[in-house]
Formats: structure tokens, C-alpha cells, sequence
């Protein structure tokens, strides 16, 4: 796994408090409610800060954004 | 004639299957006939605006000219490469955009019939789409608008009057696109199937709840309304129950209606309700109950405030934030609903539910060992989500204003 995703993944951990987050990298995110409405915020102003992206709050489409190799390819084409 | 309340009455549904029939013909044959679609919805807007009130209808052209003025401003303003994205001109728009709604909410409280000069049927949700339209400019997902295109999706006549709320780009694909002849059958046999439902939904169910038994449970609840303090009988539980269930089968009957219309015309305009009273916990309500209005507040509203204080570090504690997110959703929201007690204490209610529902989840989640989950709790889960939602509504019906104060 490369670094790009391991750093999203310790990002998930650290908003979710779970451990076992990112260990299925295809997860849905959403559907499994690991993610809230809150929690989606924190990881996106989080990930804005850490690859210094501007991430557009509507332009998210939560179905582009739900498992972590997605999440990946988004911060790829917004870098 | 009479302006007609859309879906309210045999005649509007004839006239609708009249009117549509051009549209589903053209569409088994892999066309969209776009000038038929406007004759359609301009005869569809005269029939429920220019009836005997044609105020109404004036007031609707009047409204749809203002706030294409203000998201067009807007969207050159966006479109301009040297213009920064200010956050004072995208707020000005929202501002502008739902002045005329403001206006209407207000109206009663003030009791001067003048400044709602845009009340018309409907205005809450043509607001919804417009202030949708201004944000998603802002960020850049909706880059090109043409005045036809804005105005069919504002008045996109399935859905004018109460939902469920689209959102332009979604909207557009449909629109855009013809469906196949295999996947428009499809959407036919669904569509059918919504109207059936939609059908027993509001004229047999919300009939028997609303019309037949709603005034009978309502006039016991009055008369026992001196025999135990502040009222409470078991009429009035009886009429906590009645009025729940009268709101869900209107309310998603109606909806049922809209998006059954929409299939027709080749457009899968998004479901409202989802099983609602058999959600699990009150967040779980609310991803089931007038699903596009709480995605609406949740997308614009909610996400947008978090996002705004996370970024500007307002607030320390992520338990504090998410909760004065929740305060401050719920509050709009009863206001929206309009300017009485009853609908402020629905939202402070909710709002309260809300934080005790998310300290529960944490206690929970820390406590995962010590807490039994299994088929009992579940449905213990369901049941009492169910009564604190019908609580809710019985604040919302406004009869308990009725009960102690008139």
C-alpha cells in the first residue's frame, strides 16, 4: 500500500477511533456508518490540511468519497 | 375555475395523463419533445396558479424573475476568472435568494399582507432548489446554466409544490439523457407501481387518519381537557397516533405521486421517505423521513456550518460543534416550518434528541462489552424512536396549543 493511503487510513483512525478502519481498502465507508455527517467534515478538513488540497463542501458527492482507495484517487486528482 | 392543489383531485389527474401521454409515447420512441414538455407544464402552472386566484401565478413570475436575476449575477460573477471567490457576495445571494420567503414566513406574524407579495404554493421548495443552485455555483459543480434549462428544473411541475427536492446536476443527467426503451418500460412499471401505492396512501390511509377518525380523537381530547393537568388523556395519546399516521400517509402518498410523475416524464427524481417508523434511533429517522429536505439541510446547512467552524477553530470540542450543528439545523428548520411556538419547540425538540442519541452512541461505544445488542433491543430500539418521533409530531400538529390555549 502506498503512502498516499496509509496516511488517509491514519487519518480515518484518528477521527473514527477505530482500529480496524482502511484494513479493507474497497469498504464503504458510509453504508457501515463508520462515517457521520461530522466525522466526514473532520476528515475532509483534515485531509485539506495535511496534502494542502481545497476540497468544495457540495462538490462532494459522497459516492466518489466512500471507501479509501477513493478517497485516495480524489486527493490525487485535486493535488 | 378553481386553482387546483396538485394531485388533490380526480381532475388533476386526468389532466395529467392527457398531458403526459405526448411525453411517454415520444419517450418509448427514444425522443424528448422539449417544446411539447413547456405547452405541458405552462397548461400544468395555469391550472394550479391562474385558477380564480391568479395572484398566485403573478406572484410565482414575479418570484421565478427575481431569483433568476440573483443566480445569474451570481453565476457570472463566478464565471469571471479575475473575481476572487468572495464570501461576501456568495453570502449576499443566498441572502437575496430567500428574502421573498422570508417575506411569506413573516407575513402572519406582522399582519401586513404587502411585503408577501410572492406567497404563491410551493415557494419553500422552489427556495431550496435556487439556494442549491447558489451553492453548488460556489463550488464550482454547476458551471454553465442556460435560462431554459433553469427554468425547467425550477419548474419541473411533478415536484412544485412540495418536493421532493432535486438538485441540478442530478437533474440535468436525466434530462439530458434519453432513457433506453428497456430501462424506460422499467421506470414505467415503477412509476406505476409508486402511483398504485401513493394512491392507497393518501386517499385511503391518510383519508381514514385525517378526515375520518383525526376530528373524532380531537374532539374527545378537547373534552377531556379539564380532567388531568395540562390535558393529557388517553384521547390525547390516541391523538399523538392518529395525527402521525395521517402525516406519513399524506405526506409520502403525495411524494409517491411526484416521483411516479417524474418516471413517466423519464426522470428518476430521488424517493422521500424510506420506512421511516422503523428506524433504530432518531439520526436513523432521518435518513428515512422527508429524506430530501433533511439531506438538503444536512448538505448546505449542517456540513457547511461544521466545516466553517472546524476550519476557523471556533469551537474547541468536536462534541460541542456537532451539537451546536444540530441546534442550530433544527432551529432553522422550525422556523422554516413557521413563526409559532410549536414548530420552535419541534426543532429545539429533535435538536435535544439528536445530542441524546449521539451521548448514547459514545456511551456505547465505550461500553460495547457491557451492553447487550440483540433482536429485543432492536426492537425496543424501534419502539421507542417510534414514540419519540409521534411525540414530535404531536407538538408539531399545533393541537396542543389548541388543548391550552384557546
Amino acid at each position: 500500500m502506498d503512502e498516499k493511503k496509509e496516511k488517509i487510513i491514519s487519518i480515518l483512525k484518528d477521527v473514527t477511533g477505530l482500529d480496524n478502519v482502511g484494513s479493507d481498502p474497497d469498504e464503504n465507508l458510509f453504508a457501515d456508518g463508520i462515517l457521520d455527517s461530522m466525522a466526514t467534515v473532520e476528515v475532509l478538513v483534515t485531509l485539506q490540511d495535511e496534502f494542502g488540497i481545497q476540497v468544495p463542501v457540495s462538490e462532494f458527492d459522497r459516492s466518489q468519497w466512500s471507501t479509501v482507495n477513493k478517497i485516495s484517487d480524489r486527493v490525487t486528482e485535486l493535488e | 375555475m378553481h386553482n387546483i392543489t396538485p394531485y388533490s383531485s380526480p381532475a388533476y389527474f386526468i389532466y395529467l395523463t392527457v398531458l403526459l401521454l405526448p411525453i411517454m409515447i415520444g419517450l418509448l420512441f427514444g425522443k424528448r419533445f422539449k417544446w411539447y414538455e413547456t405547452i405541458a407544464t405552462l397548461i400544468i402552472l395555469s391550472i394550479t396558479f391562474f385558477g380564480d386566484k391568479s395572484l398566485q401565478g403573478i406572484s410565482l413570475i414575479f418570484y421565478i424573475l427575481f431569483e433568476m436575476l440573483v443566480i445569474f449575477s451570481y453565476l457570472r460573477y463566478r464565471r469571471n476568472k479575475n473575481n476572487k471567490n468572495s464570501f461576501w457576495i456568495f453570502t449576499l445571494s443566498v441572502v437575496l435568494a430567500i428574502v421573498p420567503l422570508v417575506f411569506v414566513k413573516i407575513d402572519p406574524l406582522i399582519k401586513n399582507p404587502t411585503i408577501s407579495l410572492f406567497g404563491f404554493l410551493g415557494i419553500s421548495y422552489l427556495t431550496f432548489k435556487s439556494v442549491e443552485m447558489i451553492m453548488e455555483i460556489r463550488d464550482g459543480a454547476i458551471k454553465e446554466v442556460k435560462v431554459t434549462e433553469f427554468l425547467r428544473f425550477i419548474l419541473f411541475f411533478p415536484t412544485i409544490s412540495s418536493g421532493p427536492i432535486d438538485r441540478f446536476p442530478r437533474f440535468q443527467k436525466d434530462v439530458l439523457n434519453i432513457p433506453s426503451r428497456e430501462k424506460y418500460l422499467g421506470m414505467l412499471k415503477s412509476g406505476t407501481n409508486k402511483l398504485m401505492l401513493g394512491l392507497v396512501y393518501k386517499f385511503v390511509l391518510g383519508y381514514f387518519f385525517g378526515t375520518l377518525l383525526l376530528p373524532k380523537v380531537s374532539i374527545l381530547a378537547l373534552s377531556y381537557r379539564d380532567q388531568a393537568p395540562l390535558g393529557i388523556s388517553w384521547a390525547l395519546l390516541a391523538y399523538m397516533y392518529v395525527y402521525s399516521m395521517y402525516l406519513f400517509f399524506d405526506f409520502a402518498g403525495y411524494s409517491l405521486f411526484a416521483v411516479a410523475i417524474s418516471n413517466f416524464m423519464g426522470v428518476n427524481t430521488p424517493m422521500n421517505f424510506k420506512r421511516p417508523f422503523q428506524s433504530v434511533n432518531i439520526k436513523d429517522f432521518w435518513n428515512r423521513w422527508h429524506i430530501t429536505l433533511s439531506f438538503w439541510f444536512r448538505d448546505f446547512i449542517y456540513m457547511r456550518l461544521m466545516f466553517f467552524m472546524m476550519k476557523k477553530k471556533l469551537i474547541k470540542s468536536r462534541i460541542t460543534m456537532a451539537n451546536v450543528g444540530y441546534l442550530t439545523l433544527f432551529l432553522i428548520m422550525g422556523f422554516w416550518h413557521g413563526e409559532t411556538w410549536y414548530y420552535i419547540v419541534y426543532g429545539i425538540f429533535h435538536a435535544t434528541a439528536m445530542i441524546t442519541n449521539d451521548a448514547w452512541l459514545r456511551y456505547k461505544k465505550k461500553h460495547r462489552k457491557q451492553i447487550p445488542s440483540n433482536k429485543l433491543t432492536k426492537a425496543f430500539a424501534i419502539f421507542l424512536t417510534f414514540n419519540v418521533v409521534c411525540f414530535s409530531f404531536l407538538i408539531f400538529s399545533g393541537f396542543l396549543n389548541t388543548l391550552w390555549f384557546q
